[in-house]
């Protein structure tokens, strides 16, 4: 049986996307069929994100008002076997999104992939609800932030009540954390908050901390899941979390400023 | 809103002033127009309670009356209502042409309530709540999540996060940080309190004396603590962890 995982967060710019694309990417990867959806209807960047703008003929919409199939919407990645991504419409808005078609439409994938990934827009409106609503597992992603913590706190609120697991009175929604943005140095010396912070006020297993990290901008930019720049710190981070989530016991890394060696501070290395 | 004029120097001050004011009215929602089935219900209620109808100014409310093409003699109602005690003091909603009638017959139209809500059929009785068990939350109250235990006290056995808001008309109790709202005594009880195991609080609140984040002092923030009213002030206590 599929999973269905959404990717949130309540605040707008704190990474849903680049970790929706990296993340199933990662699954993809590692040979389980994922389909990545855009639920940012009107706002559509997920196809941005990962590459595929020039090929996007029929949208999540189109399919959900019967005007097209699954397959002609579905977009394979060129990249990853067993990628597919199914692009928001732009044209349209939220309301559009209805919670019987979004279910047909999950239906429909589950019977041929194991994971579907639900890219959340921000906000706490029609397009994050429907997104969350089926949601089996909930990454939840926040920065270092006051505000962006808060944001947080009330989509897990969300998820705890307006799920259709919380409305069924099934089993809750599996929530785990994603830190992104995090710059140890800036924790350490207090302008951001530090990762004990974010968990103590949160309450929920933390799953990965993404490093800020100027790659991320460089391949959203470039059309690329920072999961494949091998190399960089953000795609390590990635890496991992993605291996976490599949049950792997794995340290956090990139948690603690980096020591400039002896060698590197004698001669000014960076 | 002070409608007073100002005097002028010569002149005495003015013998009145006019003020807008509020007030609470008993409503009268007239279903049929039965002066004999009307006039046995009045006194029925008056022998339940006398004098509970005691010069009580009333106002009609005609919108769901379907009789309405014959008329209504308000002359004669007005002088039921007088006779039961009650004083009609204008009416409410009805079409034109009752609402003519009753201008003619000396009562002022009053401007339609803004509950849309119909009225109440009068055979039906709200159920008077019996509980006072506390209502018991076993997850965390996250941030923009709300609740409220009416008629008992509310235990939340774990974090309220900053923009929650949790209320009971009794005593409120927090196994956890409460970094939320917390208000206790709702519906005006002195005596309800607040127990939380950290008090790192955006607002107190018992029977409605409050205090907000800035105005709990570092030496009681987050610390294990009671907060009650003592002479209409809010204490907090600490507890011993």
């Amino acid at each position: 049986m599929a999973t269905v995982i959404v990717v949130t967060s309540g605040k707008g710019g704190v990474g849903k996307t680049t970790t929706s694309a990296s993340f199933a990417t990662g699954l993809a990867q590692r040979g389980y069929r994922t389909a990545v959806i855009d639920f940012d209807v009107g706002l559509r960047n997920l196809d941005l994100i990962m590459g595929c703008e020039r090929r996007v003929v029929y949208d999540f919409i189109n399919v959900i008002n019967n005007e097209a199939n699954l397959n002609q919407a579905l977009i394979r990645d060129k990249r990853v076997e067993n990628l597919y991504i199914l692009p928001a419409s732009q044209t349209r808005d939220k309301e559009a999104l209805t919670k019987e078609g979004v279910e047909k439409i999950l239906n429909e994938l589950k019977q041929s992939f194991d994971y579907i990934v639900c890219d959340s827009p921000a906000g706490i409106e029609r397009g994050a609800l429907m997104s969350l609503y089926f949601a089996d597992e909930a990454l939840v992603v926040t920065n270092p932030e006051v505000s962006s913590v808060r944001d947080s706190d009330r989509i897990l609120g969300i998820l705890a009540s307006r799920s259709r697991r919380a409305e069924q009175g099934d089993e809750p929604v599996k929530e785990h954390l994603v830190l992104a943005r995090y710059a140890p140095e800036r924790a350490d010396r207090g302008d951001m908050l530090g990762v004990d912070d974010v968990l103590e006020i949160l309450g929920i297993s933390l799953l990965g901390v993404i490093p800020e990290s100027p790659t991320v901008l460089q391949s959203s930019n470039a059309g690329v899941p920072v999961i494949l720049e091998e190399g960089s710190d953000a795609g390590a981070a990635y890496s991992d979390l993605v291996d976490r989530f599949l049950g792997k016991n794995l340290p956090h890394r990139f948690l603690v400023t980096q020591k400039k060696g002896f060698l590197k501070r004698l001669f000014g290395g960076n | 809103m002070l409608l007073q004029s100002s005097p002028l120097a010569s002149e005495e001050p003015p013998p009145f002033e006019l003020k807008g004011s509020l007030f609470t009215l008993t409503v009268l929602y007239l279903f049929k127009l039965d002066r004999v089935a009307i006039e046995r219900h009045l006194t029925e209620k008056i022998k339940q309670a006398p004098g509970f109808f005691n010069n009580t100014p009333v106002v009609i409310d005609l919108e769901g009356l379907h009789e309405s093409r014959d008329g209504v003699d308000f002359i004669a109602l007005y002088e039921l209502l007088k006779g039961c005690g009650m004083v009609p003091v204008g009416i409410r909603n009805g079409n034109p042409k009752l609402q003519a009638v009753a201008r003619l017959a000396g009562l002022p139209l009053l401007p339609e309530s803004r509950s849309t809500s119909p009225a109440r059929k009068p055979e039906q009785r709200i159920a008077e709540p019996v509980s006072t068990r506390g209502l018991i939350v076993s997850h965390p109250v996250r941030s923009g999540q709300q609740i409220y235990a009416p008629n008992g006290d509310l235990i939340i056995l774990g974090t309220v996060s900053a923009g929650a808001e949790i209320m009971a008309d009794g005593h409120v109790h927090v196994y956890g940080l409460l970094r939320g709202r917390a208000q206790a005594g709702m519906k005006g009880d002195l005596e309800a309190r607040i127990f939380c195991q950290g008090l790192e609080a955006e607002l107190i609140s018992i029977a409605g004396r409050y205090r907000v984040s800035e105005q709990i002092g570092s030496d009681d923030w987050g610390k294990a603590a009671q907060i009650h009213l003592a002479d209409d002030r809010l204490i907090i206590d600490h507890l011993a962890r």
